[in-house]
């Protein structure tokens, strides 16, 4: 288990990029969603990306090897809608237990072949824990400013029943990610500290928040730094930002971060801002040029791609860190408590 | 600071508390246990209400906000939860951290669970045992919370020093070693106590106290103590000198014993340094227990300080000092009591009347600039004392002509240099330009004014004719900047040297730099406030300093440019007809349309002021004069809360007399009308059926009784799910049947402001004559929120229920919108033509439009109202040539001339 952290002390970590940009490319139909289980399933499914996991699992398998193959350290689950709060939408609760499982196994065992082949190079699965659809501490009816579509309470549970399960299938770290609302994030530090006790588990946490636009704020409102405050009671290996910016525009946010923690600080940021179609298309060799100042200012420890990003992205970032030095880091303090 | 063991909290924003810190204020007002007034409102549910308040402690500087629900007849936890959800979704309050306050778990864990930032729990402690203390101490923990842990055990409240150490000592290694509790997020309230309450034991309370807190801080590493201040001095109820005086001995010694948070009103604090030597020597003696008869001694004290305190009379000492010392603090305080007889003495002294300004006026006018310069003196003071100073030259003005004819050959041009100032064409607003005139004034430069809507060739001409040496250009409204480039242009073209300054709210540093400096091959430079307008108008006029100045404004200007070019960013635009097929969607078929109970045109003259007072919003009035900072925040801020609370007294004093001696007339012209959106863009308009006959054509503009108001649409490329807005999707199109309403309006409040500001300009007094427009100002902004409430309420009625507080009305809660032409929904002025036209409002209020569409007298706001629920404020950005020409072609006017009055909105 400390072998994470242990390479966090060598070198500079790359974590996979994105999982949706790729699957586009396998242009799969309501009837390569479905497969042969769900072919006779009430509601269309055409767009729930984590049902690929148990509908055309070697594709996701495909997808990771790819990234591996790519240079990444760190592989993501497919699971990032996998909670019962956003599977509601297509009526698929109750596959929660299931989704998670069988995506952390399938990410975990491509992980092992290469750790196997790579030996001085291991491999790791972080179990991925989106923010959901709904959020916590903002109201979606503009005229009742009070009302909340989702509790604290219920947010735990749901987190909890996806953390419980990617435990289960594998995984090496849990990854609390794409966080627009900080409250739904300490729903779900909530959870996993409580699995962590019960099962007397010392499973290493990434958080990674979302940076909406150029205001510099979390979408539910707080600066980089009240949200690194409203995240650091529960001991964590990293702590960053994912998605909502390119490269270029997350640098001062993670200035902040880095310059404040003495965890892990972690960046994943999109191929750019969108083009006028909504297509990121940042080039890998753009994008490489802009992670080159996190590298130069040594801002980060692991880093690797959110949307718009593909294997030729991470293989070029991961070209480009193995040329620097990691951001130094206390880790063993911040794990002792 | 990533090392260190502080105390980290969080609302939107961070709240570090590190050594260095100051004392942390905990604002209570939102407690029920604490404020009656709060527990009515949360019994009444008015919790509208109950926001202000916790947004009036913020605003006055409460950096953490302390709620409490605690009380037999509320549903506490129902009511905490309510009201934080309400307090998240307010980011001016929520900025900063909450303390979640109850003796109720329950209360407290439900509020845990509302508030994404990092809250302090307040609060735990041992009454109930260790097994709840640890158990409580874990979930918050887990929850990311900080702690009050009360000096309180199984057996009680610590009352003394010894129990007071024990049980923080207990508490402090169960938290730390077993729960794991992070040290620094410990916070200890080791139970304040009043004193002098002539009971023996009572008597150490104070001392007890602020020995506990400095064990605790020594030997507790990273804790906090923190405590309710108030109690102290209970004993002392209905005296506040006495009790004021308590609370800052209090807090001085606990603060440097290691006190570093708590909950003050500091309303009730007097400065440690002003307490009566003898009141201090009496409350320390109780403080610390230092006499037997102490209570005794300060209860009889205390009888003849009561009520006294707060009377002050007025200190004439000032008037024995050196002469040459007397009139520098005239200056300095804008008193002009005894500044002619002052003034005199110096004259009779100097071997000639202009050395009484050259030397006894300008040494004073320097102490002025130098404390401007360094931020101890604030703009409002500075034109006071310029008041002063213009008396004294007016009284000095005789006896220097007299000298001149005695002795004609000496040169006495005294001043620094000769400024033109003037606000163009076209634009009517001026207060920043006097403001500006006025400070430059004070230091020692002829000003000439030329006032507003100043054509350029009369600037053109005076510059020449007084051989000026710098001219100054103002103006508030977007065309105003081609004005200024025009003049720029014209002075190139005719071979000016003298610098150019620009300034004004419309301007800008980026505009100057790209669009006015390529222009003129001399200095031009922009200027934004009046504090800087005195050390770049000397660099650029002193002889020693202005050629390199010069050089390298022209030289930064040129980089800035560059910079900026390069910077901007391509966009992405959308073509119109693209941007129309995004526009904002709104369902028809359930939207709520309500039918206006008084469809047409109304006015209002000769309207009275008196009901205006509850609509003012003072904040921008505040930073008119550059003062910056919230109402009514600002009255108590560290900075400029004095200088702001003497102004906002005078202002008040001034308003009394604008509307007590009727110097001000207000006048309003309205209407509301039926409308439907017509080819997306355009709004048709007309007066109901009857009125508006058969002939019911496309283009309504040729008929009388109805306009059609051309709105400009948001076109750069949105993110996906985004719409590209128009006014015009706030209104119902027709081909859906429905019958849509809209209103616009004009207010104005000018009538009589030019003429009451030129009688305090000729009386030296620039101090009255900026306050009068800037008030006149603020009065035709209420008007314009004022009527706005009566048309959502009564004449048109879509809100009759409404019931929202003059804050609410500045922050737009309000259902529907007013926006205004020229500002960023509608940032085509040429519709103030069509409203013009529409409420004939030159014939029935008089108020003009210049060429430039400003409106005369410039105390005035028009604008349209829409009701639609879904109707909201947004700006349209920059807009592509296609949408210009298209504008050109539906409002049937030359394509030159419509990119003449919406150059600024293009996109480069």
């Amino acid at each position: 288990m400390n072998t994470i952290q242990k390479a966090l002390q060598d070198r500079i970590l790359i974590l996979d990029g994105a999982m949706g940009t790729m699957l586009q490319r396998y242009k799969f139909s309501e009837e390569d969603f479905r497969g042969e289980r769900f072919k006779d399933f009430h509601k269309s499914v055409k767009g729930n990306n984590d049902l690929i996991s148990l509908t055309q699992p070697q594709a996701i398998a495909e997808i990771h090897s790819k990234y591996f193959a790519a240079g990444a350290d760190i592989a993501e689950t497919n699971t990032f809608s996998s909670t019962t709060i956003a599977m509601a939408d297509y009526d698929m609760q109750d596959l929660v237990y299931e989704l998670n499982y069988e995506s952390a196994r399938i990410a975990k065992k491509v992980a092992e072949e290469f750790t196997k082949k790579e030996p001085n190079k291991p491999r790791f699965v972080a179990g991925a824990m989106g923010p959901t659809n709904k959020t916590a501490s903002m109201s979606p009816d503009v005229n009742d400013p009070g009302f909340r579509a989702i509790s604290f309470e219920q947010l735990r549970v749901a987190y909890r029943q996806q953390a419980e399960a990617l435990i289960d299938g594998g995984v090496d770290l849990l990854l609390v990610e794409t966080i627009f609302d900080t409250l739904n994030a300490k729903a779900a530090l909530f959870a996993i500290d409580e699995i962590k006790e019960e099962r007397n588990l010392d499973i290493p946490i990434m958080i990674s928040g979302t940076i909406t636009d150029a205001s510099g704020r979390t979408l539910s409102g707080q600066t980089a730094e009240a949200f690194l405050i409203s995240i650091s009671h529960i001991p964590l290996l990293s702590v960053g930002f994912n998605c909502a910016l390119g490269a270029k525009q997350l640098t001062p946010h993670l200035e902040v971060i880095a310059n404040r923690t003495n965890l892990a600080v972690s960046a994943y940021p999109n191929a750019g801002l969108p083009n006028a179609f909504g297509e990121y298309d940042e080039s890998p060799a753009q994008m490489a040029e802009q992670v080159k100042e996190y590298l130069e200012k040594q801002l980060v420890n692991i880093i690797g791609g959110c949307c718009g990003t593909t294997p030729e992205h991470i293989k070029a970032i991961a070209e480009i860190a193995s040329q620097y030095k990691p951001r130094s880091v206390f880790q063993t303090k911040n794990l002792a408590v | 600071m990533k090392n260190k063991n502080y105390l980290k909290l969080s609302g939107l924003e961070p709240l570090i508390i590190t050594p260095e810190s100051n004392f942390i204020n905990v604002g209570e007002r939102t407690n029920v246990a604490g404020s009656k007034k709060f527990l009515r409102l949360i019994k009444d549910r008015n919790f509208e209400e109950a926001l202000s308040v916790a947004r009036e402690q913020v605003e006055n500087g409460a950096q953490i906000i302390d709620i409490n629900m605690d009380d037999g007849l509320i549903d506490g936890k129902e009511a905490m939860v309510k009201f934080l959800n309400l307090v998240i979704a307010e980011p001016d309050i929520s900025r900063v951290p909450i303390m979640i306050d109850s003796s109720k778990w329950e209360i407290i864990e439900a509020g845990l669970q509302v508030v994404q930032g990092k809250c302090v729990v307040n609060s735990i402690s041992l009454k109930e045992g260790e097994e709840e203390f640890i158990h409580h101490a874990k979930l918050i923990r887990r929850y990311g919370a900080a702690v009050i842990v009360m000096a309180f055990d199984e057996t009680g409240q610590a009352d003394n020093l010894k129990r007071r150490i024990e049980i923080a000592k207990r508490s402090y290694d169960i938290l730390v070693n077993q729960v794991k509790f992070a040290p620094e997020d410990i916070i200890f309230d080791l139970n304040i106590f009043p004193i002098a309450t002539g009971m023996d034991e009572h008597r150490k309370n104070a001392i007890d106290f602020i020995e506990a807190t400095r064990w605790v801080r020594e030997n507790l590493p990273y804790v906090s103590v923190s405590g309710g201040v108030s109690n102290v001095s209970f004993s002392f109820r209905g005296n506040d000198p006495v009790r004021e005086a308590m609370h800052s001995v209090f807090l001085y010694h606990a603060i440097q014993a290691g006190m570093n948070m708590g909950i003050v009103n500091p309303t009730m604090l007097e400065i440690y340094d002003n307490i009566p030597k003898n009141l201090l020597e009496h409350v320390e003696d109780v403080m610390f227990d230092r006499r037997d008869d102490a209570t005794e001694r300060l209860l009889d004290f205390a009888e003849s300080v009561k009520g006294s305190a707060k009377e002050s009379k007025k200190d004439l000492s000032w008037r024995e000092e050196p002469l040459q010392n007397r009139i520098t603090r005239a200056l300095v305080k804008g008193v002009d009591e005894f500044i002619l007889e002052d003034i005199e003495e110096a004259r009779q002294l100097a071997p000639k009347p202009i050395e009484v300004i050259e030397v006894n006026l300008m040494t004073g006018m320097n102490v002025v600039g130098d404390l401007f310069g360094s931020g101890k003196m604030f703009l409002p003071q500075v034109v006071k004392s310029a008041r002063v100073m213009k008396k004294a030259v007016a009284y000095l003005l005789p006896f220097i002509e007299e000298e001149k004819l005695k002795n004609p050959q000496v040169d006495d041009s005294i001043n620094a240099g000769r400024i033109l100032m003037a606000t163009v064409k076209g634009d009517v607003h001026d207060i920043g330009k006097n403001i500006v005139g006025v400070v430059l004034a004070c230091n020692n430069y002829e000003i000439i004014d030329l006032g507003v809507m100043v054509p350029p060739e009369k600037i053109i001409a005076t510059a020449k004719e007084r051989n000026v040496d710098a001219i100054g250009l103002s103006g508030l409204i977007t065309p105003s900047l081609d004005e200024m480039v025009f003049l720029a242009k014209e002075m190139q073209r005719q071979n000016f040297k003298v610098p150019l300054l620009i300034g004004g709210a419309t301007t800008s540093r980026a505009h100057t730099a790209v669009k006015i400096d390529p222009e003129y091959e001399c200095a031009v430079v922009h200027i934004n406030d009046a504090s800087r307008a005195v050390t770049v108008v000397g660099d650029l006029l002193k002889k020693e300093t202005s050629g390199a100045y010069k050089e390298n404004l022209k030289k930064e200007y040129d980089d800035f440019r560059v910079n900026f070019l390069k910077r901007q960013k391509v966009k992405t635009y959308l073509p119109i007809s693209e941007a129309r097929k995004n526009k904002f969607q709104i369902d028809w078929k359930t939207s709520e349309i309500t039918k206006p109970k008084q469809l047409g045109v109304h006015s209002l003259k000769d309207f009275d002021l008196n009901l205006l007072r509850d609509y003012l919003d003072w904040t921008p009035f505040f930073r008119s004069w550059e003062l910056h900072g919230k109402y009514p925040g600002i009255l108590t801020d560290e900075v400029v809360g004095e200088q702001a609370t003497e102004l906002f007294e005078e202002a008040k004093q001034m308003l009394d007399k604008l509307i007590s001696e009727k110097l001000l007339t207000a006048r309003a012209v309205f209407g509301i009308f039926e409308a439907n959106t017509v080819n997306d863009d355009d709004v048709e308009v007309s007066l109901p059926a009857p009125k508006r006959g058969a002939h019911f054509t496309k283009n309504l503009s040729t008929v009388g009784d109805g306009e059609i108001f051309r709105t400009l649409r948001q076109q750069s490329q949105k993110a996906k799910g985004k719409p590209n807005i128009a006014l015009a999707d706030f209104i119902a199109p027709k081909e859906t049947g429905i019958q849509d309403y809209m209103g616009c309006f004009c207010v104005s409040t000018g009538f009589g402001t030019a003429e009451l500001a030129t009688k305090y300009v000729e009386n030296h007094d620039d101090y009255n004559a900026i306050m009068v427009k800037a008030l006149a100002d603020r009065l035709a902004e209420a008007f314009a929120e004022y009527l706005h409430k009566q048309v959502r309420t009564e004449y048109w009625g879509y809100a009759t229920e409404e019931n929202l507080s003059n804050e609410d009305l500045i922050s737009e809660k309000y259902k529907g919108i007013r926006p205004a032409p020229g500002y960023p929904a509608c940032p085509d002025h040429l519709e103030k033509q069509t409203i013009w036209e529409l409420l004939k409002v030159k014939e029935t209020i008089d108020v003009e439009l210049t060429e430039s569409m400003a409106m005369w007298p410039a105390a005035s706001v028009s604008g349209y109202y829409f009701g639609n629920p879904e109707a909201r404020y947004f700006g349209v950005g920059k807009i592509k040539t296609d949408q210009i020409e298209d504008f050109a072609k539906r409002k049937n006017m030359n394509l030159d001339e419509a990119t003449n009055w919406l150059k600024p909105n293009l996109a480069p």
